[in-house]
C-alpha cells in the first residue's frame, strides 16, 4: 500500500550506504525492513492503519472543510440525523451540530490517548528496566509496588485524582497514566530478565559498559518489538478510559471531546439514540484501529507468528 | 515450602497491600487542597463550624502527621470508614449495603465469560482456520474496542425498543411479592443485560487465550502419546487438554478482578445497578469524600482477596506448581 510504500521509500533514502552494501549479499535484510514488509502482508494491520489515517483526516482536516463551530447552537435540539439538510448528523440536546462535534472531538480524544499512552509506556519502561535489570531487592520492592497498582480499580482511582484536582484533559491523562502503567511495568521487566544474562549484554559488560549504558543502549533497543506493540494498544486503553471517565461526567467540561459528548448525551439516551451512538461508534473505530495496528506489528516482529 | 507455610506468606502479604491502600487514601484527603476537615466532611455537606472541629477532634488533625495516620488506620480496621455527610449515614454501611450488589454482579459476569470463553476457544483450537476461530478473534477485537458503556448502551437501546425481554433498569422490580424464589428470579432477570455487557469484554479475551493454549497443549507430546494408545478424541479434548487449557484462563481472570470491578462502575451506571458503581458516581456527583474513599478501600479489599482466593485455589488444585518453585 502507498503508506508503507512511501516509508520504505524514506528508509531506503536515509541509509543509502547499507543498501549498496547489502546489494552484495541479497540474502541479509535490515530486520526493520523485514518487519516493514510482514506489516505489510498482515491485513488486521493494514486495516488498522488505514483507519487510524481516515480519522486523522478526518479530525484534523476536518474542520477546514466543514466549518461549523461546535458550541454553537445551530438548530432544535435532539433534530434526528438527516431530518433537516443543514445537520446531516442531527443536534445534540442543546442543539449543537453533531457532526462538527465529532469532528473536533478527535483531535481532544487522540490528545489523551497519545499523551497517557505515552506516560503509561515511561513508567513502565522505567519501573520495569530497573526491576528487571537489577533485580534483588530493587526488583522485589519495585514488584510490590507494581501490585499495589494493580490491586487498585483503576478506574475508581482516576475518579478520585479526578475529584481531587480540576479536571483538564492534561490532569485526566495524568490520571490515567498513574493509575495504567503496571502492564508495562511486567512486560519490560520480563524482558530485561530474558536479555541481561544474554552474551552480547555480557560481551557489553565485559568491554567496561556502565549499567546505564547496557539498560538503555544494549537491552532497551532488543526488547522494543513486544513494548512497542503492547504500547498502540496502551493508547487505545487510554482512549477508553477517558471515554469512561467522561462517560461519569467527570471530563473537561471546557473541550469538546467524544467522551464529553456522550457523558452530556447520557441522558437522552432512549429519546435519540445518535447522541450517544455517533460518539461511541467514533471511539470504537480510534481503539479498533489502535488494536489492529497492534496486531499487525506483532505479527511483523515476531518471526514465529509470520511462519503461520 | 509446605502448603501451611505458603498460605500463611499470602495472607500477610494481604494484610500489607490493605494496609498500604489504607495509607494512599490518607495521603489523598492530604493532598486535596483545602483543610482535611472540610475534605473530609464533603463539600456539599454543608458541615458547620462545629462539625469540622468534632473531625479536627476525631481524626486527630492538630496532632503530628504520624499520629494522624495512627489514628486513621485504627479507625478503618476496627470497621470506622467514617461518616458521609451526604447521605447522613456511616460509610460503612452504606458500602455494605451496597456491596452485595456488585459482587453478584462481577462473579456473574465473569463465570459467564469464564465458561462460554473456554468453549468457545475449544471449538476454535478444534479447526484453527475455521469459522467459529475466524468469529472468536472479531469478537475479540470488537469486544476488546468498544467503550463498555456504549455497548451497555446499545444493548439497552436493542432491549427497550426492539425485543422488550429483559428489563434494562434496576435490580429487582418492587411491585413483586417478596417471596424467595419470586425474588430471586426477577434478580436473576434483572442481571442479564448487565453481566452480560460486562462479560462480553472478558469473554473475548479468554477465548482467544483459550483458544492458544489449547492449539499449544494439542501440539504437545503426552496428547500424541494418548492419542496413540487410542483415547477417542472427545476424551483427549475433555479430560486431557481442557484442564491445563482452562488454568491460564482463570489466573489471568483472577488477576483482572480489579479491571471488572472498573468496569463494573460503569456498567452499573448505565443499568442503574444499585451496586458500589452507582454508589461511587452519585458520591462525586456530590463530592462525598469519605464514601469515595470508602468505596475505593473496599473495592480494593475485593480485588485482594479475590487475588488471594484464586492463588491459594490455584497452587491446591496444580500439582506442578504447588511442588515446584
Amino acid at each position: 500500500m502507498w503508506f508503507t510504500e512511501l516509508l520504505i521509500l524514506a528508509f531506503e533514502q536515509e541509509t543509502d550506504v547499507s543498501t549498496i552494501e547489502a546489494e552484495k549479499q541479497p540474502t541479509s535484510q535490515s530486520p526493520f525492513r523485514e518487519a516493514l514488509r510482514a506489516f505489510r502482508q498482515s491485513w488486521a494491520g493494514m486495516l488498522g492503519l488505514i483507519i487510524l489515517i481516515a480519522i486523522a483526516l478526518f479530525s484534523f482536516v476536518g474542520p477546514m472543510v466543514y466549518g461549523v463551530d461546535p458550541f454553537e447552537i445551530v438548530w432544535a435540539p435532539l433534530t434526528a440525523p438527516g431530518e433537516v439538510a443543514t445537520v446531516p448528523l442531527g443536534t445534540d440536546q442543546l442543539g449543537r451540530d453533531m457532526l462538527a462535534g465529532l469532528i473536533h472531538g478527535g483531535a481532544s480524544t487522540l490528545f489523551v490517548g497519545l499523551t497517557a499512552g505515552f506516560l503509561t509506556v515511561t513508567i513502565g519502561i522505567l519501573v520495569g528496566s530497573m526491576s528487571g535489570y537489577y533485580g534483588g531487592a530493587v526488583d522485589e520492592a519495585l514488584m510490590r509496588l507494581t501490585e499495589f497498582f494493580q490491586v487498585l480499580p483503576a478506574l475508581l482511582f482516576a475518579m478520585v485524582l479526578v475529584t481531587i484536582f480540576p479536571p483538564s484533559i492534561l490532569i485526566i491523562s495524568i490520571a490515567i497514566g498513574i493509575v495504567s502503567w503496571p502492564a508495562t511495568a511486567r512486560l519490560t521487566r520480563a524482558e530485561f530478565m530474558r536479555i541481561r544474562n544474554l552474551e552480547y549484554v555480557n560481551a557489553a559488560r565485559s568491554i567496561g559498559a556502565k549499567n546505564n549504558r547496557i539498560i538503555w543502549r544494549v537491552i532497551l533497543p532488543n526488547s522494543l518489538a513486544p513494548l512497542i506493540v503492547s504500547a498502540t494498544l496502551t493508547i487505545g486503553i487510554a482512549i477508553l478510559f477517558e471515554a469512561g471517565l467522561s462517560f461519569l461526567g467527570l471530563g473537561d467540561p471546557n473541550v469538546f471531546s467524544w467522551g464529553m459528548m456522550i457523558g452530556a448525551g447520557r441522558e437522552y439516551i432512549l429519546d435519540a439514540w445518535w447522541t450517544i451512538s455517533l460518539p461511541g461508534f467514533m471511539i470504537f473505530l480510534t481503539v479498533l484501529g489502535f488494536s489492529l495496528v497492534g496486531d499487525g506489528l506483532n505479527d511483523a516482529f515476531n518471526p514465529k507468528l509470520r511462519e503461520r | 515450602m509446605n502448603i501451611f507455610m505458603l498460605v500463611v506468606r499470602r495472607f500477610l502479604h494481604a494484610f500489607l497491600l490493605i494496609l498500604a491502600v489504607l495509607v494512599l487514601n490518607f495521603l489523598l484527603i492530604h493532598i486535596a487542597p483545602g483543610d482535611p476537615a472540610e475534605v473530609i466532611a464533603g463539600e456539599m455537606g454543608g458541615a458547620t463550624e462545629e462539625m469540622l472541629a468534632d473531625i479536627r477532634k476525631s481524626y486527630g488533625l492538630d496532632q503530628p502527621v504520624y499520629v494522624q495516620l495512627a489514628t486513621y488506620l485504627g479507625k478503618t480496621l476496627t470497621g470506622d470508614l467514617g461518616q458521609s455527610f451526604f447521605y447522613n449515614a456511616p460509610v460503612l454501611d452504606l458500602v455494605l449495603d451496597r456491596v452485595g450488589a456488585t459482587i453478584l454482579l462481577v462473579v456473574t459476569a465473569l463465570i459467564f465469560a469464564i465458561v462460554v470463553g473456554t468453549l468457545l476457544g475449544v471449538l476454535a483450537s478444534h479447526n484453527p482456520k475455521g469459522i467459529v476461530s475466524g468469529l472468536v478473534t472479531l469478537v475479540s477485537v470488537v469486544g476488546y474496542s468498544a467503550p463498555i458503556f456504549w455497548t451497555g448502551m446499545l444493548l439497552v437501546i436493542m432491549f427497550a425498543w426492539l425485543v422488550p425481554v429483559f428489563p434494562i433498569s434496576g435490580m429487582f422490580d418492587i411491585t413483586l411479592s417478596d417471596d424467595f424464589w419470586t425474588r430471586t428470579i426477577d434478580i436473576a432477570h434483572h442481571l442479564v443485560l448487565p453481566a452480560l455487557t460486562l462479560g462480553i469484554v472478558y469473554l473475548a479475551q479468554y477465548a482467544r487465550l483459550a483458544r492458544a493454549s489449547m492449539l499449544e497443549i494439542l501440539g504437545s507430546d503426552y496428547i500424541r502419546t494418548a492419542r496413540s494408545k487410542g483415547v477417542s478424541e472427545l476424551s483427549i479434548y475433555t479430560r486431557h487438554a481442557l484442564r491445563n487449557a482452562i488454568l491460564p484462563v482463570v489466573t489471568i481472570a483472577g488477576l483482572q478482578f480489579g479491571s471488572v470491578v472498573s468496569g463494573a462502575v460503569l456498567v452499573e451506571t448505565v443499568f442503574s445497578w444499585p451496586g458500589l458503581g452507582t454508589l461511587a458516581f452519585d458520591s462525586l456527583l456530590a463530592r462525598d469524600f469519605p464514601t469515595i474513599l470508602g468505596i475505593l478501600f473496599f473495592s480494593s479489599l475485593l480485588v485482594i482477596v479475590a487475588n488471594l482466593v484464586t492463588d491459594v485455589v490455584y497452587r491446591i488444585v496444580d500439582p506442578r506448581i504447588r511442588t515446584g518453585n
